[in-house]
């Protein structure tokens, strides 16, 4: 059993207590004498505070206290911005934890009131009185680079101009003259240019954001429970504004409810919770309501994007140039200038040979919600640009996008492939995964039903991707040179107890992935003890070794192989106790299945359970070997991994209403041995059909005066169980050539396909209908409305 | 995120809802609270009171009653798209109430709340107006009954009085007709961007059959369901098919006016443009069922 658990479909082990609601997220913690807070959010998307009044909440039944940015300035420091970007003349911004002056988008905390109750505190928010006087706004990033657009900010953190609202211009070229390729291409070859909007989205993470603060005035500790993905870097990130020092503060990521990214930052309102607690010295807990995360937790994607790639006339690329204005909202989150560049320019080589490519991203201030990393971060909106290429360069050429994929991969590699980002991939056969792909799909026929034209009014289409995405997040000497301020390795300790039972304390923090799961199919697999034998503890800073965090795909990546490797150092220290038991030499020594046992005599072994015990009550070990069996391994990743795939669906497109059907789709993944194939199936289930609500349905849309019109749920439209077909899932494995376990990563990879395979499915649908581009979401009025046009009427 | 304060009250009878209704000014009724609640918990509704009525067993009944039907007004979306009877006498009213916001949703909102709440892009105003149903109500002044073609006037507006209290959902039977409801709904809030109710009556004649009677009404697109009697009477005496099936669907735009409804989701000119394709495909479904009668 043991030595086949990985690779095996056990159920679960999160799942009872998420099922039966007897999971404790933030939400659920209750202290004695605890006290709630509320925040009020300016509602504005620019304007200069005036005057604020608060006596009337201060007098409200119930209210504690009332504090606006006049308490917090001095005492908390501005909000820090991580990922320090380097040769991109980075201009952070000033990020109050409550604006005093002038407030910058809609979520900007301009007071907190502090009740009894949450429900006082939320009745006193109302009484307090702030005036404002309005300015003017910009939500499009591209606008807002222009001359004339509304200001933000006049200088950033170190007093310098911040003009054009322009927090960074980032550069990424390689391989040859790009400027040439394209001279070339214009002069006799192809040039193909495609504007691209990568709108806004909102992350919705099921449990929204929230905080529960605890500080003891006697000792000068605080306890934050967080709703964070990432509760080391929080610690640090928590002592940087609040000044208690990190051996002081313990943050905790209870159950945390999914984050896809919108739980990775530090938020003002997690500081002005703190803030409440220490000045109030009783525990105080803010909890979130969805209108609130909407307004006021991270968004995601917002690119402005041109683009044009070089070809020659037989389809082979031969330069790729792109220009991107990224939305920031209106300060620089914690990690955000990361994600539109490193996480997204490093990967414009897709899965293609591309002899020179150069990308310009321009960050820049707008009055929105700040923008962070959501689920794929950066790479989604890589892989569309050269997925829509492509497409287009087909189409252009009367090819089958099938076979300009093929003309231009890179060809099979087993162990590093350098491409012209200077990223070295690891391993990937592109080529195979896209043929397996339209085998398995009958792609060649189904183009054939294709050719018979329209039923009833209904345009059928086909769209393919093909990725390559950069995981396992990644060595920590290169995070140190992109800015990332902090390591990017992990850690793990693993503890067996005398009945050789099994404790693993991580410092990667699952919210969702069932990492619990998976991390005890890998203990069990590498010393052959009972899956249901191990306890993973997670997401406690006072219990568990330091983390980075997770998000990038990076847990199983980077925690799973420190894990492997803690438990192969136990492995090897059972060995030698083993041998010392046995009598035998340890050079003598063979292991099978959690036994140990000399060479050629199994049935005369030692179990792990056996050496468990000897090793603890210690009454006879080898000369030099300390008593107990534990391990504690830090794992620093030799180059990041590169899962890969290719996707395909296939729409209907009903030509009368506009309206789009997902009729079919397929994902190939290959993200290396699978420890659970059903957890990896589940993550690309949920992650393709977060990229199917890109294509199709979700957007965040402002008004002229930069008020989120789609605030609830019942405007922002998520993808819906009944809106999908059954998601066909199958997979190659091609093992890491550089990981411990072989295994990439797998959170990211269905969103990072789906949404480019969903768009080019319409557009191919719409193609005898002279349709080329619509903006996303592909709703049926922007369809209807692009068939009119390309109709002629 | 929080409702304001509101005083509670529970009733055990009709008679006892009346009179709490009347002690109660500017109460409001709680039944499946799928409409109510998100209103109170975003404070754009702020009643002293509520009256649960979640809990009078009389209301909840879905019966056969003089050759048609009578439906609770506490009867759940969800009991109503699987009710035989409602399937058999009155398809297109199960058919919308089937597709109803989600599972949660249906398995609480009542058909009485929808109805009294009178969303303009609520799916059931439209079907209760295209099958001829009526609204028996009770109040201090008596019982009453109301035509749903009289009963919605405006956007979240009914002539329903203060202190009356909607019981019953009252639907002749839709027997030898074919009726169906087809709906373009929101991806978000799953509310009709454009709904369609058609009841059409066939004749029994030989050769290609045309229609003799039809009813249809059509929601979302204006403050209130709309009884579509410009597309009737362009159908009557003609074959529910082709040519002749979309002109009669094209005589919507009559129907309706030029003031529609529009949101950032689907503008009043897009709606326009595309509600004779729902009216066309609304109608050649009630048509298709008619036949097989």
């Amino acid at each position: 059993m043991s030595s086949r658990i990985f690779g095996s479909r056990i159920r679960r082990r999160e799942d009872p207590r998420l099922i039966t609601g007897s999971a404790v997220y933030t939400g659920d913690i209750e202290l004695p004498g605890m006290v709630h807070a509320a925040m009020l959010r300016c509602g504005h998307a620019h304007a200069r505070i005036t005057r604020i009044a608060t006596e009337q909440a201060e007098a409200a039944p119930g209210v504690v206290a009332v504090y606006t940015g006049v308490d917090t300035d001095g005492v908390l420091q501005p909000m820090p911005c991580a990922w320090l970007l380097p040769d991109a003349e980075l201009k952070i911004a000033p990020y109050p934890c409550i604006a005093k002056d002038v407030v910058r988008y809609t979520g900007d905390v301009v007071a907190v009131v502090v009740a009894e109750s949450a429900h006082e505190a939320y009745d006193a928010l109302d009484l307090i009185e702030v005036d404002y006087e309005p300015l003017p706004a910009v939500i499009d990033p591209e606008e807002a680079a222009r001359a004339g657009a509304p200001e933000l900010h006049a200088k950033d953190i170190n007093g310098d101009d911040i003009s054009g609202n322009q927090a960074f211009h980032w550069t990424v070229a390689g391989g040859g003259d790009v400027e040439l390729a394209f001279a070339e291409a214009e002069a006799d070859g192809v040039v193909i240019k495609e504007r691209i909007l990568q709108q806004r989205l909102i992350p919705n993470a099921m449990e929204t954001r929230g905080a529960v603060a605890q500080y003891n005035r006697a000792t000068g500790e605080l306890t934050l429970w967080n709703t964070t993905q990432n509760p080391h870097i929080l610690r640090f990130l928590c002592s940087v504004v609040t000044g208690v020092p990190e051996d002081k503060l313990r943050v905790i990521a209870p159950e945390v409810g999914g984050g896809f990214g919108s739980k990775i930052a530090a938020y003002p309102a997690d500081f002005v919770t703190v803030f409440c607690a220490m000045r109030l010295g009783r525990p105080v807990k803010w909890i979130e309501s969805r209108s609130e995360n909407y307004q006021a937790t991270t968004h995601g994607r917002d690119h402005v994007q041109d683009v044009e790639l070089a070809a020659t006339k037989d389809g082979r690329i031969t330069g790729l140039r792109c220009t991107v204005y990224a939305g920031m909202g209106a300060y620089l989150s914690t990690a955000a200038p990361g994600i539109p560049t490193i996480l997204h320019g490093l990967m414009l080589s897709g899965c293609y040979t591309i002899p020179a490519l150069k990308e310009d991203v321009y960050g820049v201030y707008t009055n929105g919600v700040p923008v962070e990393a959501y689920r794929g971060a950066g790479r989604p909106e890589a892989t569309f640009i050269l997925e829509r290429l492509v497409d287009m360069l087909a189409n252009r050429l009367g090819m089958d996008p099938a076979d300009v994929r093929i003309k231009n991969f890179i060809p099979k590699f087993d162990d590093g492939h350098e491409v012209v980002t200077t990223l070295n991939y690891d391993s990937g056969d592109y080529p195979g995964a896209l043929s397996k792909l339209l085998e398995h799909t009958g792609y060649r026929a189904l183009r054939e039903r294709q050719r018979a034209g329209p039923s009833n009014g209904k345009y059928m289409g086909l769209g393919l991707t093909s990725y390559v995405e950069i995981c396992g997040l990644g060595p920590s000497q290169v995070a140190g040179a992109i800015g990332f301020q902090g390591g990017l390795w992990e850690s793990a300790i693993v503890r067996f107890h005398p009945t050789g039972k099994v404790h693993v304390f991580i410092g990667a923090s699952p919210h969702g992935q069932g990492e619990e799961t998976t991390f005890a199919q890998i203990v069990a697999s590498e010393i052959g003890v009972d899956v249901a034998d191990v306890k993973i503890f997670h997401g406690d800073t006072d219990s568990t070794p330091m983390g980075w965090g997770t998000y990038g795909s990076r847990t199983t990546a980077v925690g799973g192989a420190a894990l492997a490797l803690a438990v192969r150092k136990i492995r090897d220290k059972a060995k030698v106790v083993a041998a010392h038991l046995l009598e035998a030499s340890v050079e003598d020594m063979d292991y099978e299945d959690g036994k140990f046992f000399v060479k050629g005599s199994p049935d005369r072994a030692k179990t792990i359970q056996d050496v468990a015990l000897m090793a603890n009550v210690a009454w006879t070990l080898p000369e030099g070997v300390e008593a107990g069996l534990e391990a504690t391994t830090f794992y620093d990743p030799p180059n990041f991994v590169f899962p890969y795939g290719a996707h395909l669906a296939v729409v209907e497109v009903d030509a009368r209403t506009g309206h789009v059907e997902l009729t079919g789709y397929t994902a190939l993944d290959d993200c290396g041995p699978q420890i659970n194939p059903t957890i990896v199936e589940g993550q690309v289930h949920g992650g393709v059909v977060q990229g199917v609500g890109q294509a199709l349905w979700e957007g965040a849309a402002y008004d002229e005066s930069g008020q989120l019109v789609t605030g609830s749920m019942l405007d922002y439209a998520l993808p819906r169980a009944d809106q999908l077909p059954d998601l066909d899932v199958i997979s190659t494995v091609t093992p890491s050539p550089h990981h411990p376990l072989g295994v990439k990563g797998v959170g990211e990879a269905g969103t990072i396909a789906s949404t480019a395979a969903v768009y080019n499915a319409v557009m191919d649908a719409l193609r005898p209908l002279g349709v080329t581009r619509v903006d996303m979401p592909l709703t049926p009025e922007r369809v209807w409305r692009a068939i009119q046009e390309a109709q002629g009427s | 995120m929080f409702a304001a304060d509101f005083d509670y009250y529970r009733a055990g009878s009709v008679a006892e809802a009346g009179q709490l209704l009347a002690q109660h000014p500017g109460a409001k009724l709680l039944a499946g609270g799928h409409s109510l609640i998100p209103l109170l918990k975003l404070r754009l509704a702020v009643p002293p009171a509520l009256i649960d009525i979640g809990r009078v067993a009389e209301l909840r009944d879905i019966a056969l009653e003089g050759g048609g039907l009578r439906i609770g007004a506490l009867a759940t979306h969800a009991e109503i798209a699987r009710s035989d009877a409602v399937r058999e006498h009155a398809a297109a009213l199960a058919e919308a109430a089937g597709q109803i916001g989600d599972p949660a949703v249906r398995n609480r909102g009542t058909i009485g709340g929808n109805v009294a709440h009178a969303d303009p892009a609520s799916d059931l105003p439209a079907v209760l107006v295209a099958l001829g149903a009526t609204l028996a109500v009770t109040g201090q002044g008596g019982e009453r009954s109301i035509d749903a073609g009289d009963f919605f006037t405006g956007v979240m507006m009914t002539s329903l009085g203060e202190d009356e209290l909607l019981t019953s959902v009252r639907i002749p039977s839709a027997a030898g007709r074919g009726t169906a409801y087809v709906k373009f709904s929101h991806p978000a809030s799953r509310y009709a961007v454009i709904g369609v109710a058609a009841s059409v009556a066939l004749d029994a004649g030989p050769g290609e059959s045309v229609c003799t009677d039809a009813s249809v009404a059509i929601g979302g697109l204006v403050p209130g369901p709309v009884r579509c009697s410009a597309v009737e009477e362009a159908l009557k005496g003609r074959a529910p098919s082709g040519e002749a099936l979309a002109a009669a669907a094209a005589a919507v735009a009559q129907d309706l006016g030029g003031d529609l409804l529009g949101d950032v989701f689907a503008s009043a000119d897009y709606r326009g443009a595309v509600a004779p394709v729902y009216v066309e495909r609304a109608i050649a479904a009630a048509a298709g069922r008619a036949t097989q009668a």
